[in-house]
């Protein structure tokens, strides 16, 4: 290792990042796009689905009930005399869910018996928004119900008192799990797909063949490529977190210290991975496929990023434990959300560092110093 | 005399790519000696580059020993050998002096050497004014000195270049070549490695190599001396010659016949009578090449024989009037105007960037003329586009075919885009495979044939539809002098039955093959004749006896600048 080649292929490989719009784009456009499109876009909270109410029955009881939907924020009503005039809203998609008030309402619940029957139709076809609409206007109903008995005088109190709290996101927005979470995605984007492009545009321009004649070494060459876009990566992050806290409000409890570590020790397998892809493929095309597909679907899918881990099938589950993202995602919103819990981040960090040696091992194993 | 122990050798040397295929190099045992230009010669596809890459020590041979200054060649020290891969290995987005600093720290030139050396490799390449030019915004020929001093920034005992000479204009060509015979004047080893057989001739050592075997090793005269005496000329002018030609090639006693310009160059075979009317003239190298190749194709062509006569309707074949193409406020072509008989060969020569390729592409009918008229066969190119292209055979520069698809599907898709169905297409095809003998490969990939058959398919493909006008863009450059011959036979057999040829070309030997060639340098077309003419023009201008093509093309270029400097 000639300390003296390594900072002329650094000085080299700095001076393409700064002129080279495509790198800039990937390493600061692209997370900027993604982190827009995860704090505003997507968000998994639900409020004000659109369902149908249809109140066949024009008592007092059902009118009460009916308005009792309409008041609640979880819900947009529609308001219809019949279901058959809002079943064409549902078949096309424009409520999830119809409510139907039967016309003796009224009547049963004034009755002895005291049980009246309400019919709630949902669109199966999206079973998490059909199960929220039924769970949810049940709900609605339940407290319409208990909020009569207690006008009446009753005390027909449900015989467990469910309080729900939330901790360190009492209020439930997705977008404090979301912003985090993206920062890991940004990080497989440089660390991945920007090492594995710029890599193979050295195989196919044939610059690699050029610097391979000369008395570099490859570990000399290889540590080139990482060593910028590792402090490319960081810098992104930078980025990322400092717009997460003042653009999106993300609480951020932990520390700096923390969030670094756990970047950098991220950034390992990340760009292990782009090497080892790039030094198989030696083309471009075929290298930001498989970045793609091997690093920046995995992140987002399979990292509990978007979907939770324990919710999926065990067969997938057990794919997710080869997904390096896996060992940050969790540790990423717990900096943010939650604070520094180091124990956490230790396990974390010595997954990912394992899987960088890994990647190492193979990328280095895989670049010989031949041309073919 | 005595050798000077060798830089670097094969010793048995076989290499191949894939299982089972044809060796890339075939047992090749060679020394490569200091204070030598050693001339690595062969057509494309041959094993130059694989041979090179095998001395740089980025291939591993097969079978056989690589040595460089006594070790391993994958194990030697590489900051003694400067390799310049045929993509140069430059920077694009670095400057011309940001790349000879990168490889002057890389090589270990000391900082103290650094400033000497950087003025010394500019002035040398003629690159000191262009020290802050992105290395990605030189010419073909300024990338390549540029590509050279970086192979030479802490001078070597061994350079290798990897075919230099592609795709620079023979000017840029000539300069480099001087710049490399210096430095053997040092004392330093040179491999240069090239298609073009005339650079052979002019290297202090040559190995030849066919098909991944060493035809040849040795002074280039050596081999040369093996056809002396067995070289003329035959004066044949006028349109007579190219049926002579035919002829010539057909006949047992003579082992190669060119045309070259008004005559025709014969070799004849050992021991054959020098044929009549003809006058001795010295051997050149591809002479030689062709003969220990068992000598040139035969003449006659099938495929012109079995080609329809063009009628001759009095108009001319192709007709281009005040051609201008400018791209924004760049002119590419200024007013470029010819006329092109039936039964014509016409050359299209000028430097890379010169605006010969526009011009080409403007009579194609894929570039709209900004002003001017073009007609091929008759039809307007601005309002008859289709019925002109109907009526022309494209044959691109390279191969440019489906290599993924087969022989047989290559063929199919050409009969069924120039409109051939059903028993007419059947009947086309299997025609064309009998001609060029593509019987035996009609269901191999298109990219996997040998370069000769993808040549011939390349034709094939193109005169599918019979058509009256052939445009050729640089059809034979890398391919093997008999390959070449074989192309030409057929071209010259199809001109006799009317069809008339476009050719562009910057190399030598395909336009000698022209009946007129139209000089085009700068966007304008600077000169227009026979390549007799031309070189008596240059002979002329520089007061040398007996110039080739290349020096009069020289000549004309050179005379075209010092003409603008005096006007400006």
């Amino acid at each position: 290792m000639s300390l003296r080649r390594f900072r002329a292929l650094l000085v080299k490989e700095s001076r393409q990042i700064l002129r080279d719009p495509s790198t800039f784009l990937i390493a600061f456009v692209l997370p900027l796009i993604l982190l827009f499109l995860f704090g505003y876009a997507v968000s998994l909270d639900i409020r004000e689905v659109r369902i149908g109410v249809a109140q066949q029955d024009d008592s007092q009881e059902a009118a009460s009930l009916a308005v009792a939907y309409r008041n609640s924020p979880w819900f947009d009503v529609t308001m219809a005399p019949e279901p058959r005039g809002l079943e064409p809203d549902l078949v096309a998609g424009r409520i999830r869910g119809i409510v139907v008030i039967p016309q003796d309402f009224g009547q049963r619940l004034i009755a002895a018996d005291r049980t009246a029957e309400i019919q709630i139709i949902t669109d199966g076809a999206q079973p998490n928004s059909a199960a929220f609409v039924a769970n949810f206007a049940e709900g609605v109903r339940a407290t319409w119900a208990a909020q009569r008995a207690a006008e009446a005088g009753v005390t027909a109190a449900p015989p467990i008192t469910l309080v729900p709290r939330f901790w360190y996101n009492a209020e439930l927005t997705s977008r404090d799990f979301l912003i985090p979470g993206s920062i890991a995605i940004v990080m497989a984007m440089i660390g991945t797909l920007l090492t594995a492009l710029v890599v193979a545009r050295e195989w196919e321009r044939g610059t690699m063949e050029a610097m391979m004649a000369t008395p570099v070494a490859m570990a000399e060459l290889l540590a080139s490529k990482v060593l910028p876009y590792f402090v490319l990566g960081l810098g992104s992050v930078a980025l990322c977190t400092t717009l997460a806290i003042t653009v999106f409000d993300v609480p951020f409890r932990g520390s700096i210290l923390a969030l670094m570590a756990l970047s950098s020790a991220y950034l390992v397998p990340a760009l292990g991975q782009g090497l080892l892809i790039s030094a198989a493929t030696k083309n471009q095309f075929v290298a930001s496929q498989m970045a793609l597909i091997l690093s920046f679907l995995p992140s987002m899918v399979l990292s509990g990023f978007l979907f939770e881990i324990p919710s999926m099938p065990p067969v997938i589950q057990a794919f997710t434990y080869i997904v390096p993202a896996r060992y940050l995602v969790p540790s990423l919103q717990t900096v943010f959300v939650v604070g520094d819990i180091w124990p956490m981040f230790w396990r974390g960090i010595a997954a990912l560092l394992l899987f960088g040696l890994v990647f190492f091992v193979l990328a280095i194993r895989v670049t010989r110093r031949r041309i073919a | 005399m005595t050798d000077p122990a060798a830089t670097a050798e094969l010793d048995a040397v076989t290499r191949r790519f894939g299982k089972g295929g044809t060796p890339a190099l075939d047992n090749v045992t060679l020394q490569i000696r200091p204070g030598r230009m050693s001339g690595l010669v062969g057509p494309d596809g041959a094993g130059k580059t694989t041979l090179i890459r095998l001395l740089a020590g980025l291939l591993d041979p097969d079978a056989g020993a690589v040595t460089v200054f006594g070790h391993r060649a994958t194990a030697t020290d590489r900051a003694r050998i400067g390799y310049m891969p045929q993509r140069f290995g430059l920077y694009e987005d670095l400057t011309v002096i940001e790349n000879l600093r990168l490889y002057a720290e890389l090589r270990g030139l000391p900082d103290s050497a650094r400033a000497g050396r950087f003025a010394e490799l500019l002035r040398f390449t003629d690159l000191t004014r262009f020290q802050g030019r992105f290395a990605g915004k030189l010419s073909g020929g300024m990338k390549q000195k540029l590509g050279l001093a970086c192979a030479l920034v802490e001078t070597p005992d061994l350079l290798l270049l990897d075919e230099p000479g592609v795709g620079v204009d023979p000017v840029s060509r000539r300069e480099l070549w001087a710049m490399v015979q210096q430095l053997t004047g040092e004392g330093i080893a040179v491999l240069w490695s090239t298609a073009y057989l005339d650079e052979a001739e002019k290297c202090d050592e040559v190995f030849l190599l066919n098909e991944g075997r060493l035809i040849h090793a040795g002074p280039p005269a050596e081999l040369t001396r093996e056809v002396t005496g067995r070289t003329f000329r035959l004066l044949a002018e006028g349109r007579g010659r190219r049926r002579l030609l035919t002829r010539m090639m057909d006949r047992d006693d003579i082992r190669d016949a060119t045309i070259q310009g008004a005559s025709l160059r014969l070799l004849t075979a050992a021991g054959a009578a020098p044929p009549d009317d003809t006058q001795a003239v010295p051997p050149r190298f591809e002479d030689a090449f062709v003969d220990r190749l068992g000598g040139g194709p035969k003449g006659t062509s099938a495929l012109a024989e079995s080609y329809r006569t063009i009628p001759d309707t009095g108009v001319a074949a192709i007709e281009a009037k005040g051609l201008t193409k400018r791209f924004g406020d760049f002119t590419a072509a200024r007013d470029i105007g010819f006329t092109i008989p039936r039964g014509e060969i016409f050359g299209l020569l000028g430097p890379n960037g010169a605006g010969k390729s526009t011009t080409f592409k403007m009579l194609c009918g894929l570039l709209t003329p900004t002003e001017g008229q073009g007609h091929v066969a008759g039809h307007d190119l601005r309002h008859a586009r289709a019925a002109a292209r109907q009526s022309l055979g494209y044959m691109a520069q390279k191969f440019s075919l489906y290599g993924d698809l087969s022989v047989r599907q290559n063929l199919n898709f050409f009969a069924g885009a120039y409109g051939l169905t059903g028993a007419a297409r059947r009947a086309r095809i299997a025609q064309l495979t009998e001609v060029f003998h593509l019987g035996p490969y009609l269901r191999q990939n298109a990219g996997g044939l040998p370069l000769g058959f993808r040549q011939r398919l390349s034709l094939a493909c193109a005169v599918m539809h019979e058509p009256p006008v052939l445009f050729l863009d640089e059809p034979t450059s890398g391919v093997d002098p008999i390959v070449r011959r074989e192309f030409w036979s057929h071209i010259n057999g199809l001109v006799q039955k009317g069809v008339t040829v476009l050719v562009t070309t910057h190399f030598m030997e395909e336009a000698e093959y022209c009946d007129r060639i139209l000089v085009i340098y700068r966007a304008e077309q600077i000169a227009l004749g026979t390549p007799d003419e031309l070189k008596a023009d240059a002979a002329a201008h520089t007061g040398r006896a007996d110039p080739t093509l290349e020096d009069a093309f020289i000549a004309l270029i050179e005379a075209h600048d010092a003409e603008a400097e005096a006007a400006a």
